[in-house]
Formats: C-alpha cells, structure tokens, sequence
C-alpha cells in the first residue's frame, strides 16, 4: 500500500512535467520557428517545472526524499533552473535582439515581459543568497526569510509571465503546471512557517 | 419653515444648472484642436530594415495588413504615403529581409498589402509598420490582433508635418 502510494505521487508528478512539455512539444506555432527559439522555449517550460520540483523537494514531500535528501537535490535542482532561464533568455535574445533588450530594460509592450524580467532577477537573487551561503555569515533565520521571499517573488512573477503568453505551451496543462506551482509553494510555506521568526519545523 | 427649505433646494438645483451649463460650455473649444498625431508605439521599431522595397505583396500572401494615413490637425487623407511592413509570419522571422515589403496610399489615403499569415512571436501575434518618408515625422506602429487566427490586421497613422 505504501509503495503504491509512493509510485503514485511520482506518477503525478511526472505527468505534471511531462505533459505540458509534451503539449508544448506538439505546438504549430514550432513549425515557423527555428532550433534557437525553440530551445529558448522549451527551457522557460523547464524552468516552470523545476519552479515546482523546489518547494517539494524542501519539504520533504517526495518519496524517497526526506527533507534533509531534499534539499540536496534542492541545490542540484537550483543549478539547473538558473541554467534554464539563462538558456531561455538567451535564446531569446539570439533570435530577436531588440525584443529582449526592451524585457531587461523594462521598456517593453508586452505586458507579460516585465513579471518574466522580475522572475529572472529574484530567482538569482535566491541562487546567490544560496551559494554565498557560508560566506555571508548572515543568521540561518534573516537567510532563510531572504530566500523565502525572493522564491515567492519567483513564483507569482513566473506564473504570471507564463500565462499572459501566447507561445508553444498549450493553455490549460500550462494553468495546470502554474497551479501546482503556485500550490507546492503555499503549502511548503505553511507547513515550515517559513514566514515565522522561530519556524515549527515538521517531524 | 418646509416653505424656506423648497426654496434652498429650488436655488440649490436652478445654481447647479447652472453653473454645470457655464462649465461645458467653456470646455467646447477644446475640442476645436484637430486630429493628435499618432505617436510611435513602444517596441514598433524592433528588427526595422530600412528601405524595403515597394512590393505586389509579400511572399505568398493569404494574410491582409491595411489601414489609413491622414494629416494631423485637419485629418486630410495622405496620398502617395509609403508604409512599411514587417512581422513574424509562416514564412519567416521579423529580422529575415523577406518578411519585409512596403506599399503606398491610394487617394483617399488607404493602404493594403498583403503578406503570409502573421504567427504569435515573443508571446503575442503582431505586426510592425513604419513612416520614415521624411515629410512627416517617423512613426512606428507595433498593433497586436486580437487572436492569432484572424487573417487581417489594421493600423491607422496620423502623420504630423516636419
């Protein structure tokens, strides 16, 4: 019964990554678009996901990886999101330079934009606050709430950005993948009272 | 004391009217100041190539761009006004010389062109048009359609003299 339960909760999640990027992967509009773009892309849909896999991963929510594994492959799965908004805005920017020197200038006319730019800059933040770690000698707890509040600035402008775009995701598996985003996060949040000054850890 | 009551209302009402009267009536000639020229939309010069030929259409067509070109002030149809187009289409991106083709007003100051079916490019189906002839001040207009499945879009310029 168990071991149903946990291959269930890793089918789940599974079919939250992997459907919408298969959705994505169907899309028309890929047709008239070149491997550059498409890359692009396809890393904002990765970003997304590991914008998912991260809350889980410090809550210890995930079979086989308790909160102290966890966050372990929390680091790792950071890595890899900072990879992939660099890759998606590189790509980006290879395919249409002035479009996405007016996302980081803020001048741009698309409303989605500005929320994609805020994203990016708050999900460094977090991976620096996170890599300076030992070296900032700040107390666990103004850390922690840094951290906090830089991947909830992450959260809500990424979910935003996403859905205000027309682009490869198809739309409702991407409200599906931002809902659970969005849900992942609220609930690590609560259940560690990340805001609290003295967090009640779990058992 | 109902009687001296009615009779601040009654004043109240008729000053009231008055005054709402003498107030529009001052606003009226604001609206005497003519067409505001069009400004240059934010973006719409992106991936601009200056100089692009008058064309037939652009590509293999299936898709209708069009809209009007007037003078600021008295609104006057431009004619004989070169219009430039470009987007991200079925057959290519916006920087790809081939996606860019230009056209001129008719006499009553219309413009038409046709081109590929524009696609949904940096999150939004779009198309850019400029005015660069001179005459006027340079306008750049970036319209977005309303769904990415329609097959026209419109942009109107209100040019300013130089």
């Amino acid at each position: 019964m168990r071991l149903a339960r946990q291959i269930l909760i890793w089918a789940a999640l599974g079919a939250a990554i992997a459907v919408p990027i298969a959705a994505a992967a169907a899309s028309p509009l890929l047709a008239w678009r070149d491997p550059v773009y498409i890359a692009a892309g396809f890393a904002g849909i990765v970003a997304m996901a590991s914008l998912l896999l991260q809350p889980l991963l410090v809550g210890g929510y995930l079979p086989g990886l308790p909160a102290a594994r966890g966050r372990r492959v929390h680091r790792a799965i950071g890595g890899v999101l900072v990879a992939a908004v660099v890759l998606h805005v590189a790509g980006l920017w290879v395919t249409s330079p002035p479009d996405v020197v007016d996302v980081l200038l803020f001048r741009s006319p698309t409303p989605f934009s500005a929320w994609g730019a805020i994203a990016m800059w708050a999900v460094f933040g977090a991976a620096l606050l996170a890599a300076l770690r030992r070296k900032l000698r700040i107390r666990p707890q103004a850390w922690r709430l840094g951290h906090t509040a830089l991947a909830a600035v992450t959260v809500l402008c990424s979910v935003v950005h996403a859905l205000l775009i027309e682009g490869t995701m198809e739309t409702v598996s991407k409200a599906v993948l931002c809902a659970l985003v969005v849900g992942a996060a609220v609930k690590v949040a609560v259940d560690l009272k990340l805001w609290a000054i003295r967090p009640r850890r779990r058992a | 004391m109902t009687r001296s009551l009615l009779t601040r209302r009654y004043l109240l009402a008729a000053g009231g009217a008055l005054a709402a009267t003498g107030a529009s009536g001052l606003l009226v000639p604001a609206q005497a100041k003519g067409l505001a020229p069009t400004p240059s939309m934010r973006g719409g010069a992106n991936n601009y190539l200056p100089g692009a030929p008058i064309v037939e259409r652009i590509g293999g067509g299936g898709f209708w761009m069009s809209g009007t070109v007037r003078r600021a002030g008295d609104g006057a149809p431009l004619a004989g006004q070169r219009i430039q187009i470009w987007a991200h289409t079925t057959e290519g991106y916006e920087r790809d010389p081939h996606s860019h083709g230009a056209t001129l007003t008719d006499a009553n100051g219309v413009f038409r062109l046709e081109m590929p079916q524009i696609v949904p490019a940096f999150g939004q189906p779009h198309g850019h048009l400029a005015y660069d002839s001179g005459e006027f001040e340079t306008v750049f207009l970036r319209p977005v359609m309303a769904s990415s499945s329609d097959t026209s879009l419109e942009a109107h310029f209100v040019l300013k003299p130089v």
